[in-house]
């Protein structure tokens, strides 16, 4: 089960993931993220503090978006993550392409910084 | 033990397939992160099989028989449907993944990083994908 949350605070916004991502519903990932890129944002915070999974079929859709970020000038940080799901990160090397930080206002001031 | 579960290929089966992983591998000697892993390892293999040689027919089934040595714990991964070798696919580079906004590939890297053996079978129509992860020594 995935449930998304989005939340619009000043120029970030911000996407909560709660649950598990798999390849039965990454797609929901996939067209929020989506939504948000044709809103026009500038910052996407991931909240993922209770994302307890998340399988190839979600991590492909992050990864699937790097490039369209950088071109638009999108930054993104995911924050919060357990250990278990950053290892997950690690072992591919993503943790080296997107910022994971530990909290929101750590996530804030990440993408702040000049 | 239970150790066999059949699942119907559909991609709704696979929380079905975590938490019996959850509850199965919860007597073998893997702490926490280990356990995730091996539990996404084998999600990505019968993820793979569903999707890719079974189209998300729910009318066909995978099956899963958890073995448990000395050594470590082995996952045989049996289906009957078009062979999927996971050692005849290269890992693809993560960059290559980035560049060509490829949203496949992830899964094969992280299954041979996870597992210590791959091993893969075919014959009479039966396909078996077999997964070993070690016990620490």
């Amino acid at each position: 089960m995935l449930q998304l949350e989005k939340q619009k605070k000043g120029k970030n916004d911000l996407l909560r993931l709660i649950g598990e991502v798999d390849a039965s519903n990454s797609l929901i990932l996939d067209q929020a993220i989506q939504e948000l890129i044709q809103a026009g944002i500038s910052t996407l915070l991931i909240d993922g503090n209770k994302l307890t999974y998340i399988s190839s079929a979600g991590l492909g859709v992050f990864m699937s978006y790097l490039e369209e970020f950088k071109e638009k000038g999108i930054r993104m940080v995911i924050f919060g993550l357990n250990e278990q799901v950053i290892e997950v990160f690690k072992i591919l090397g993503l943790d080296k392409l997107i910022p994971l930080v530990k909290d929101q206002a750590e996530a804030e001031a990440h993408c702040h910084e000049e | 033990m239970k150790n066999k579960l059949h699942l119907n290929c559909q991609t709704s089966a696979l929380s079905e397939l975590r938490t019996f992983l959850h509850v199965t591998l919860s007597e073998v000697q893997l702490n926490d992160i280990e356990r995730h892993q091996v539990t996404l390892a084998v999600e990505e293999v019968c993820a793979n099989l569903i999707i890719h040689s079974h189209s998300c027919n729910p009318k066909e089934r995978i099956e899963l028989e958890i073995l448990k040595n000395r050594k470590g714990v082995i996952f045989e991964i049996t289906d009957q449907g078009e062979a999927f070798n996971l050692l005849d696919y290269d890992a693809p580079e993560l960059k290559q993944v980035v560049e060509e906004k490829r949203k496949g590939g992830l899964g094969i890297i992280l299954v041979k990083k996870i597992m210590d053996e791959i091993e893969f079978e075919s014959k009479n129509g039966k396909n078996i994908c077999r997964l070993i992860k070690n016990f620490p020594a």
